[in-house]
């Protein structure tokens, strides 16, 4: 594979490279992931995971290297920036605005996306219940939607971050570790939303996960990530057999 | 400039800067381990000068001699040391947990109490102090006379800083401050007890504090005015040289100290054809000195970004804001009909209470805007106020008709906010709270300094409106249309779509960013709206007062408006209203039980914030939620 790039998709990252202090975090890290694509990235804990997260939507900076979506740069522009081209994200500990209802959260989605929440002379109550209830049918929050998003249970907070997220119409979504802290069959449930859109909405999805039966069960390719380096990637089958990931985590961990 | 005033300057300069030195590095200390900002810290620093000239005194009168001045500062250095512990003891120790704007607000009722104490204990007269015994005199260098004091003081600065690198990197004290400075949860867990260290930082920066005041003494008399003026400009160099960080607040106790120094020193200087008066403008170069820093390094000069956001939410910020509905409406036509039923039936005075109800409303509803709905701590909201009054005061002095004046308040605030807003909205939390302060402080001093223009301490007068509106009564259905207007409209902008990216903001940067909503600029638009809609106010006030004096853009006016916003409630939509009328009641009733009703008031913060964090309006809506 020496010198050949993955095929370009919706997510092309190259080469990338970030240190802390003497520690390098992040080191010449290539892939790619494409349109209707679901890709996971596992490794062990301090493995560079959240770092190469970050770096891909617009939290930290590179080093060295570049990330493209849709073949234009976009690391170095600030997360907001990076939204705006079509990049959602989800976050490890689930972000929602807790003083509003479900759907006001979905509401205000909605209108970032729509590059109408500047609007200071509008009501925020004009977006249509038919485009909130929408969305949440998509991830199941449905009869959440009047509750107080301060009172959601983890699992539903989870589910509403990610209605959040593909309210933006993302072609490309970021996961991360969208199912830590619940239970194993919402995981799955999660999981199958993700997947129904990679499939459905032709978008891209990288996530990280820790649990081997959502990365294996959902992921359609896995890229294995060890002290900042790809150590191995390509199909959940062909990472399960690779000896030296075996050696490093699986092996570990089974 | 001359060598001579050049050399006079410097040492003058490198003396303030040890002052200012030892009072930012006990805050800095004592925001290290505690997390809190003492707002009181320059309140301590009065003590420390007032018990040095009081130990002093009694010392020389029981004769004691030379050596009473020096006894008494320490004395004096080491009874605010124990004052602060009682402070953090009593007051400080409930409030860890609490969100900073309540920790805040709570230290500044220590300011107020501690004014109106040193107050009644020593009068209103400023207090010259003695000269230092052993350096009364001056000493030749390179031909030029320098005071000796002056020396004295430029030497305790690095002695003090030597003195606390070595408790901090090499005692036992210093590894535990370390520690709690570092990582709080590790030093729960190893079990060092917390109660106690946090006690004895609080009690040394206190100490530094008042040895601070004391040593001032002989250079300046003990003033009721210390407080707030040494607390700002402690903001500053801690703002400047990174919250924290000891050696950052030396260094920039010296730049700052010496920027003023040398504004003194080049005097009057034509600058291509423009003659400035450097001695005028000193404030204005600590703010310029101030700014540069910030735009370059928004965590200071030697200070670190902080880990995680320093903002703890208000439980109320988590709580569901309902849209307003048939009863609120219903509530605000019954309020909005009684006011305008009041002229036919209510006495001329009563009229005059209400036109201050209605601009203090409005004043603190843009408050409310600014801490409820935007999340962000201002203790230094009334510049923006008093911007508004004074753009109108002055444009109409030169002649403006009142219609154009009047426009101009919102117009100078809006510019004020604009200026200031796009520096405070790169910091939050207690960083947000002192630098909106520090803002302030230099606002008041320019309108204070700048004679010329503002008039000084006196102020302007003969600010009145067109007859049309001269009648009381015709002024209050002014008011009153201004005022319902500016709250429907800070309502209306609460539920518009950009109202609910500030809150998201407000909620969950993180959300908001990854939602594509620009954080810093929402925060910057919200900031420059409430700062408009207290300049509209300012507008008002200016025209209903006939005269104006900086007190309207002074610290404690900002603080009256938090009050108003604690009282009513950061989220009630009527909190405003019920906020300002609860407190311009008791501002015109506490003055008539006793002369030290700042106190009292000071009383009733410390009250509101350790009982009642939600306000009345929130208690209110609380018991009717319960009911329904």
């Amino acid at each position: 594979m020496s010198g050949a790039l993955p095929t370009a998709g919706v997510l092309d990252v190259r080469h990338l490279a970030k240190a802390f202090g003497g520690i390098r975090a992040v080191d010449d890290v290539t892939f790619a992931v494409g349109a209707g694509e679901l890709v996971a990235l596992i490794g062990p804990n301090g493995a560079g995971k959240s770092t190469c997260f970050n770096l891909v939507n617009g939290q930290l900076a590179p080093d060295s290297g570049e990330v493209r979506f849709e073949g234009k740069r976009i690391d170095g522009l600030a997360a907001h920036a990076v939204a705006r081209r079509g990049v959602g994200r989800t976050f490890q500990v689930a972000a929602t605005f807790a003083s509003m209802t479900v759907r006001e959260n979905v509401a205000l989605a909605l209108l970032a996306h729509a590059r109408r929440s500047g609007n200071p002379v509008a009501l925020a109550s004009a977006v249509p219940r038919a485009a909130t209830s929408v969305i949440l049918e998509r991830v199941g929050c449905a009869p959440l939607a009047e509750a107080h998003c301060a009172t959601l249970a983890y699992g539903d907070a989870k589910r509403v971050e990610l209605a959040l997220a593909i309210a933006a119409d993302p072609r490309l979504l970021l996961m991360d570790e969208p199912t830590a802290g619940m239970a194993p069959r919402s995981r799955a449930e999660l999981m199958q939303v993700a997947r129904d859109l990679a499939v459905q909405s032709r978008i891209a999805v990288l996530f990280t996960e820790h649990d081997m039966d959502v990365v294996f069960g959902f992921a359609d390719r896995v890229i294995v990530l060890d002290h900042g380096r790809i150590i191995a990637q390509g199909t959940p089958d062909a990472v399960r057999a690779d000896p030296l990931v075996q050696a490093v985590y699986l092996g570990e961990t089974a | 400039m001359t060598f001579a005033s050049f050399l006079l300057q410097l040492g003058n300069g490198l003396s303030s800067a040890s002052a200012l030195f030892l009072v930012a590095a006990g805050l800095t200390l004592i925001f290290g381990v505690t997390r809190i900002v003492n707002f009181a810290h320059g309140s301590l620093y009065m003590l420390g000068a007032y018990l040095a000239y009081a130990a002093g005194a009694w010392l020389a009168s029981a004769g004691l001699g030379g050596i009473s001045f020096w006894l008494g500062v320490l004395a004096a250095a080491l009874a605010v040391g124990v004052i602060g512990a009682l402070i953090e003891v009593l007051l400080l120790k409930r409030l860890y947990a609490a969100p900073e704007l309540l920790q805040l607000t709570a230290t500044f009722a220590v300011v107020l109490i501690v004014r109106d104490a040193t107050l009644a204990a020593f009068g209103a007269e400023d207090l010259l102090g003695p000269r230092a015994p052993g350096l009364a005199g001056t000493v030749t260098i390179a031909g030029h006379a320098i005071p000796e004091y002056d020396l004295f003081l430029i030497v305790v600065g690095p002695v003090v800083l030597v003195a606390l690198t070595f408790l901090v990197t090499r005692t036992r004290f210093g590894v535990l401050i370390r520690a709690a400075s570092e990582n709080r949860a590790l030093t729960a867990a190893l079990g060092i007890d917390e109660a106690k260290l946090f006690t004895a930082v609080f009690a040394l920066g206190a100490f530094l504090a008042g040895l601070a005041g004391a040593l001032q003494l002989p250079r300046e008399p003990a003033n009721l005015g210390m407080d707030l003026a040494t607390v700002a400009d402690a903001f500053v160099v801690t703002v400047v040289g990174g919250l924290g960080s000891i050696p950052g607040a030396f260094l920039a106790a010296v730049i700052i100290g010496m920027t003023k120094a040398m504004c003194i020193a080049l005097g009057s200087q034509e600058i291509l054809g423009i003659s400035i008066a450097f001695p005028k403008i000193t404030l204005v170069a600590e703010f310029a000195v101030m700014a540069i820093v910030l735009a370059v390094r928004p965590h200071g000069l030697l200070g670190t970004p902080p880990g995680a956001p320093v903002t703890t939410p208000l439980p109320e910020q988590r709580e569901l804001v309902p849209a307003p509905g048939r009863r609120e409406a219903l509530v605000a036509g019954l309020v909005l009909a009684a006011l305008l039923a009041l002229p036919a039936v209510g006495a001329e005075y009563t009229a005059v209470l209400v036109t201050d109800i209605l601009v203090a409303a409005l004043f603190a509803a843009s408050l409310q805007f600014l801490l409820g709905s935007g999340g962000m701590t201002s203790f230094g909201h009334a510049a923006y106020f008093g911007v508004g009054a004074y753009a109108a005061a002055l444009a109409f002095k030169a002649g403006a008709p009142m219609a154009v004046a009047f426009a101009l308040a919102p117009v100078g605030a809006f510019v004020a906010a604009l200026l200031f807003g796009w520096f405070c909205v790169r910091l939050a939390g207690v960083y947000l709270a002192m630098l909106t302060l520090a803002f302030a402080q230099i606002v008041w001093s320019i309108v204070f300094q700048w004679d010329a223009v503002t008039g000084g301490s006196n102020g302007l007068v003969g600010i009145w409106p067109p007859e049309i509106l001269a009648e009381r009564k015709h002024f209050y259905l002014f008011t009153l249309a201004v005022v319902t207007l500016g709250l429907a409209l800070l309502a209306r902008i609460a539920r518009s779509p950009f109202g609910f990216a500030l809150r998201g903001v407000r909620d969950s940067p993180l959300r908001a960013g990854a939602l594509g909503i620009d954080v810093r600029a929402t925060q910057w638009r919200g900031f420059v709206i409430a700062g408009t809609f207290a300049g509209l106010a300012g507008g008002v006030y200016a025209f209903s007062k006939g005269s104006l004096s900086p007190e309207v853009l002074a610290i404690p006016r900002s603080v009256d408006a938090l009050v108003m916003v604690l009282l009513g409630g950061l989220n009630a939509l009527f909190g405003p209203l019920v906020g300002a009328a609860a407190f311009t009641w008791l501002a015109d009733v506490l003055p008539r039980l006793t002369e030290y009703w700042r106190a009292l008031l000071g009383a009733l913060i410390v009250a509101l914030v350790l009982v009642f964090p939600g306000g009345i309006g929130g208690l209110v809506a609380r018991l009717t939620r319960r009911a329904a």
